[in-house]
C-alpha cells in the first residue's frame, strides 16, 4: 500500500464518501473492510500473517479475561471468609495462568515477526561462521509490509490485558480491525488499545472540523513526502552509493540531505496517517512533535517516533528494570560495587537491551543494531556527563540565551544526523570509515565546483528544495510558538493555503516519468 | 455557513482554473524540433471533408504530399499520420474520423503490422494526446498503455509533464492556446537532402508471422470500412528500410486476396514512380523529401483517379478558396525550410 | 514519607518533590530516574513495584508514590 498511487487516494475518497453515507454502526465494519481489502491488495498473502497474529492475541486474551473474571468472581464470593494470605495465593495463582496464555501470544506474534523478517538475518550470520561449503543458503520468505509496526502493536494489547489494564475485546472483528487499521499499516505509528480503540469503534458525524483539519495534514504531509522525500532520496542514494567518489565533505553533505530526507518522508507519511484517520473522525496520537528542535538527544527521542520509544519503556525497558533478578542484581552491585556505580548497573544493562533491540526493530542487519548502539552510547556519555554540564551551567550563565540554545538544536541536529547514517551505507565499518572522511578529507570546493549539480538534482531542483525547507522551517516555528499553524477559524486562508499547496504538489512534486526530451526524438530505431 | 460554501466554491474555481491553466503551459508544444507531437489535434482544424483519408506511421505522413494530389488531381486527402502509429492506433483514428467525415478511400501503410504489443511510452503520447476525448480514444489508451503507464497519466496530463517547469520556454508561453501548423493536411515536409546510402543486411527473424493483436485490429478496421461502404487501400511505401521482409510481404498479400483487398507494394515501383533516391530523400533513404513526395504523390494520385473515379474538386467553391490557403501555406512552409537548410 | 523524599531529593535536589504534582507530565523525572527511585524503594521498604504500575497516575507526585506502596505493603 503505497500513499502516492492514484489507486489509494480514489480507494480512500470513495471510503470517505460511503463512510458518512452510510448509518453510523456501519462506520468502524467498513474501516474493518477497508483495511482487508488494501492489505489484500498488496498482496494477498499478507492477511495469513495478519491474521495469525489477531487470532493468537484474540484467543490468548479472551482466555486472560476469563481467569481475570473468574478469580474475581472467587474472591467477591467469599469476600467475608477469604484471608490477606489466600487472597494473595488466588491472585498469584491467577497470574501465572495467565502468564502462559500471555506467553503463547506474544510466542506466535513475535515469532512470526521474528521468522518471517530476521531468518535470514541468522542465516548470513551463522554462515560467517561456517566454511565455504557448507554455507545455508538464504530462504525465500516474503515479509508481510508493516509487520514491525502491527506485531508490536497487538503484542502492547496482549500485554496491557494481562497487566489488568485494558478488558479484553470480545467482538473478533473489532479486535482484528484495531490489528489492521489501514493508514496504521505503513510507518504506524503504534497505538496503545486503550488510546485508539473508543475513537476507532466510535460513531462519528461529519464534523466539517475533522474534515478540515484532517485535510490539513493530508495535503502538508504529502507536500513534505513528495516535492522534498521524492526529490532529495535519489541525491542520497547517489551519493551513499559511490562511496570512492563521494568522500569527505561529500558525506556530510548527504548526512544533512539524509537528515531532511528522512524528515519530510516520516513526518510526512504519519501526517498523512493522522489525516487520514482524521476525516474519519479516529483521532491516531501523535508520533513527532517537533523533533528537529531538541536541544538534546533524551529530549530528542521525547519528540522523534514518540510511539516507538514509549513502546520500548512500558514494554522493555521498565519491565525488565525492576524485574525481581534485576532488583537482586541492584543490590548486589551496589553493596559490593559502591553506591554510584551500583545503582547504574540495572539502569545500564536495562538501557543496553532497549536499544539493542530497538536497532534490531528497524530491521535485520548489523547497521541497525548498531544505531541502536550509538544511540546507546550518546545517552550513556550524556548522563554522565550531565553533572559536568550542572557545573558549566552555574558558572556561565548560558542556558536560557537563545543563542546557546541555537547551538544546543544545531549540536543535536548534527549528532542524531551522524548516527543515522548507518542507514545509509552498506555495511558497519564502510560507515564509521565514511564519518571519518567527513572530519579527515574536508574538500569544501564542492560547494561551487559543481559536483553538487551531478548526483541527481538540477539548480532548479536545489531551489525548490530551499523554498520548501524555508517553509517547513516557517510552519514548524509558528506551530512552537502558538501549539498550531492555522486557526480554526481561518476558513477561507486555510483552504486557499491547501489549494495551494496542492497545486505545488503537483507541478513540482517528485512523482512520474519526468520529462527527458530525448525519448520524444523520432527515430525508428 | 453560506459564506463558507461560497467561498469554498471561489476557491475551488481557482484551483480548478489554475491547474487548467498550468497543465496546458507544462504540455509540451511540438512547435520546435519535434513537431510528430503536434500532428493529430490538426487534423480538427479541417472544415470539409476528404475524399481520401492516409492512416499510419511516419512513411505516410511523410511520403505524399497532400498539395500535390490537390494540384494534379484535385483530389482532397488528409494524412491522420503520427510517429510510430501502431495498428490499433491507426484503427481507433479511422473509427474516430468517421464521426467526423467519411472518406471513400482509406489507404493504411502497413508496416505497422509488425508491432503486436504496445511499445513506447513518449511516441504514445504524442499520438494519443492530441486525439479528442471519445469513446476510441479511451479504447486506443487502453490498448496502447504500456506497463508503467496509468489512464490518469492521460485524463490529467499534467500529472505526467508536470516536470517541465524546469524547462519552461517562451515557446511555452507563445502557443499556450494557439499553435502553428506543422502539417498541410498531415503531410509533414522536409526539403533537405541527404542521399540514401548502404542499407544494413536485414537480420533473419525467428518468427515472420505477423502477431495475433495485429492481425485482429486489420480484421477490425477492414470489416469498419466494408461495413461503411470505404475503399481500404493496403500499401508498404517505397521505402527499403526498415527492412520488408518477404515473408511479411506473403502475408499481407494472402491477407488481401482472402478479404478483396487492394495491396500495394511500392518498393519495387521505385523507378516507375521516378524516385532518385540519391536527391528525393532528406535522411538517406528512411524518408521522402519534399520531392521525394510530390513524385509519389503524382504517381499515386494517378492510380486513385484510374481506378477509384475520385472528383476533380478544383472548380468545386467549397474547396477552391480553402485549398488556395492551404497551396499559400504550403509554398511558405517549403521557402522557410529551404531558408533555414541554408543558414545551417 | 521523609525516606521517599529524600530519595527523591537525591535525584533532583532542586526540585519541591511536597508540593509538585506534575513530576511525569513535566518531564521532571524521565525513565532512568523512575527506575533509579524504584529500585531504591526496593532496598528502602523492601517492596516491589511491578511494570504495571510504572504510570503517570502513581508517580506524578511523591504523595501519589508514597500511596502506591503503603497500597503494595497492604498486599503483601
Amino acid at each position: 500500500m503505497i500513499f502516492t498511487s492514484a489507486g489509494f487516494i480514489a480507494a480512500v475518497i470513495i471510503l470517505a464518501v460511503l463512510y458518512y453515507l452510510l448509518p453510523k454502526k456501519a462506520q468502524w465494519p467498513l474501516l474493518l473492510i477497508a483495511s482487508i481489502g488494501f492489505y489484500f491488495a498488496a498482496d494477498k498473502r499478507y492477511l495469513i500473517f495478519i491474521s495469525v497474529t489477531f487470532l493468537a492475541a484474540y484467543i490468548c486474551t479472551i482466555l486472560m479475561g476469563r481467569i481475570d473474571l473468574k478469580t474475581k468472581a472467587y474472591i467477591d464470593l467469599n469476600k467475608d471468609k477469604i484471608t490477606k494470605e489466600q487472597k494473595k495465593e488466588v491472585k498469584g495463582r491467577a497470574k501465572t495462568r495467565k502468564r502462559i496464555f500471555l506467553i503463547i501470544g506474544l510466542i506466535i506474534a513475535l515469532g512470526i515477526l521474528c521468522v518471517t523478517k530476521y531468518t535470514n538475518f541468522v542465516i548470513d550470520n551463522i554462515n560467517l561462521l561456517l566454511k565455504d561449503g557448507s554455507k545455508i543458503r538464504d530462504l525465500n520468505i516474503i515479509v508481510p509490509a508493516a509487520i514491525s509496526y502491527y506485531t508490536f502493536q497487538t503484542c502492547s494489547y496482549v500485554i496491557d490485558v494481562y497487566r489488568g489494564k485494558t478488558t479484553p475485546q470480545k467482538n473478533p472483528f473489532k479486535l482484528m480491525l484495531f490489528v489492521s487499521f489501514f493508514p496504521l499499516l505503513v510507518q504506524g505509528p503504534i497505538c496503545r488499545y486503550d488510546d485508539l480503540a473508543p475513537t476507532l469503534f466510535g460513531e462519528h458525524k461529519l464534523l466539517e472540523k475533522n474534515i478540515s483539519t484532517g485535510l490539513t495534514r493530508i495535503i502538508w504531509g504529502y507536500f513534505k513526502k513528495v516535492v522534498v522525500a521524492n526529490r532529495i532520496a535519489p541525491a542520497v542514494i547517489a551519493l551513499t552509493g559511490d562511496t570512492n567518489t563521494y568522500k569527505g565533505t561529500f558525506v556530510f553533505v548527504a548526512m544533512l540531505f539524509y537528515a531532511f530526507d528522512l524528515y519530510c518522508d516520516f513526518t510526512g507519511g504519519i501526517d498523512i496517517t493522522i489525516g487520514i484517520s482524521k476525516v474519519l473522525g479516529v483521532d491516531v496520537k501523535e508520533n513527532f512533535n517537533l523533533p528537529y528542535f531538541s536541544k538534546n538527544i533524551k529530549e530528542y527521542w521525547n519528540r522523534w517516533h514518540i510511539s516507538m520509544g514509549t513502546w520500548f519503556t512500558d514494554y522493555i525497558f521498565y519491565p525488565v528494570s525492576v524485574c525481581t533478578p534485576m532488583l537482586k542484581l541492584s543490590k548486589w552491585s551496589r553493596e559490593h560495587l559502591g553506591q554510584k556505580i551500583g545503582k547504574r548497573v540495572t539502569v545500564y544493562l536495562a538501557s543496553l537491551l532497549v536499544w539493542f533491540t530497538t536497532g534490531l526493530w528497524h530491521g535485520p542487519a548489523w547497521n541497525f543494531i548498531v544505531w541502536g548502539l550509538m544511540n546507546y552510547v550518546v545517552i550513556m556519555v550524556s548522563q554522565e556527563l550531565e553533572p559536568l554540564y550542572a557545573k558549566f551551567h552555574g558558572k556561565f550563565k548560558v542556558k536560557d540565551k537563545s543563542l546557546y540554545g541555537i547551538f544546543e538544536i544545531v549540536r543535536t541536529i548534527l549528532l542524531m544526523s551522524m548516527i543515522r547514517m548507518f542507514d545509509c551505507y552498506r555495511n558497519v565499518p564502510l560507515t564509521f570509515k565514511m564519518i571519518g572522511t567527513m572530519f579527515t578529507k574536508v574538500n569544501l570546493k564542492i560547494f561551487w565546483n559543481g559536483s553538487l549539480l551531478g548526483i541527481g538534482l538540477t539548480a532548479a531542483d536545489y531551489i525548490v528544495l530551499a523554498v520548501s525547507f524555508v517553509i517547513i522551517l516557517t510552519v514548524s516555528i509558528i506551530k512552537n510558538k502558538r501549539g498550531h499553524v492555522i486557526s480554526d477559524n481561518a476558513f477561507t486562508l486555510r483552504y486557499s493555503l491547501l489549494a495551494l499547496l496542492f497545486t505545488v504538489i503537483i507541478v513540482f512534486g517528485a512523482y512520474g516519468t519526468g520529462y527527458d526530451m530525448t525519448q520524444f526524438i523520432y527515430n525508428q530505431f | 455557513m453560506k459564506k463558507k460554501i461560497i467561498g469554498l466554491i471561489l476557491i475551488l474555481i481557482f484551483l480548478t482554473g489554475g491547474l487548467w491553466f498550468l497543465q496546458r503551459l507544462l504540455m509540451p508544444k511540438y512547435q520546435g524540433k519535434i513537431v510528430e507531437g503536434a500532428m493529430i489535434e490538426e487534423y480538427y482544424k479541417e472544415t470539409e471533408g476528404h475524399d481520401v483519408l492516409f492512416i499510419g506511421d511516419c512513411e505516410v505522413y511523410e511520403n505524399f504530399s497532400t498539395m500535390t494530389l490537390w494540384e494534379e488531381y484535385g483530389i482532397t486527402s488528409y494524412i491522420r499520420g503520427s510517429s510510430q502509429q501502431l495498428i490499433w492506433q491507426s484503427y481507433y483514428l479511422l473509427e474516430e474520423t468517421l464521426k467526423y467525415e467519411k472518406p471513400k478511400v482509406v489507404v493504411f501503410n502497413v508496416l505497422s503490422l509488425k508491432y503486436n504489443k504496445p511499445q513506447k511510452e513518449a511516441y504514445n503520447r504524442m499520438t494519443l494526446d492530441g486525439m479528442k476525448w471519445s469513446m476510441s480514444k479511451v479504447n486506443d489508451i487502453k490498448a496502447s498503455m504500456t506497463e508503467d503507464e496509468d489512464f490518469i497519466d492521460y485524463v490529467f496530463p499534467i500529472l505526467r509533464y508536470h516536470s517541465r517547469w524546469q524547462e519552461l520556454t517562451s515557446d511555452d508561453l507563445k502557443f499556450l492556446f494557439e499553435k502553428e501548423p506543422v502539417t498541410v493536411n498531415g503531410y509533414y515536409l522536409r526539403t533537405d537532402i541527404m542521399p540514401q546510402g548502404e542499407f544494413p543486411d536485414p537480420m533473419p527473424l525467428d518468427d515472420y508471422a505477423f502477431g495475433e493483436n495485429a492481425m485482429m485490429y486489420l480484421d477490425k478496421m477492414t470489416a469498419l470500412c466494408k461495413d461503411e461502404g470505404i475503399e481500404l487501400i493496403l500499401i508498404k511505401a517505397p521505402i527499403e528500410y526498415p527492412y520488408w521482409y518477404p515473408e511479411w510481404d506473403e502475408q499481407v498479400s494472402s491477407y488481401a486476396e482472402e478479404n478483396g483487398l487492394t495491396y500495394i507494394n511500392m518498393i519495387p515501383l521505385s523507378e516507375e514512380i521516378g524516385l532518385d533516391m540519391s536527391h528525393d530523400t532528406y535522411d538517406a533513404g528512411l524518408h521522402l523529401n519534399v520531392y521525394g513526395a510530390e513524385k509519389l504523390a503524382s504517381y499515386f494520385g494517378q492510380y486513385l483517379v484510374d481506378n477509384y473515379g475520385l472528383e476533380d474538386h478544383r472548380n468545386d467553391p467549397k474547396y477552391t478558396k480553402i485549398y488556395e490557403e492551404k497551396i499559400m501555406l504550403y509554398n511558405k512552409m517549403i521557402e522557410e525550410m529551404n531558408n533555414i537548410t541554408e543558414e545551417e | 514519607m521523609e525516606e521517599l523524599i529524600k530519595i527523591l531529593k537525591d535525584l533532583h535536589p532542586d526540585v519541591d518533590f511536597d508540593t509538585c504534582e506534575t513530576l511525569i507530565d513535566d518531564k521532571i523525572l524521565d525513565s532512568f530516574d523512575i527506575v533509579s527511585v524504584i529500585s531504591e524503594i526496593n532496598e528502602e521498604f523492601d517492596v516491589v513495584i511491578p511494570a504495571e504500575e510504572i504510570i503517570p497516575e502513581n508517580f506524578n507526585s511523591a504523595k501519589a508514590l508514597y500511596a502506591l506502596i503503603k497500597k503494595i505493603e497492604d498486599e503483601d
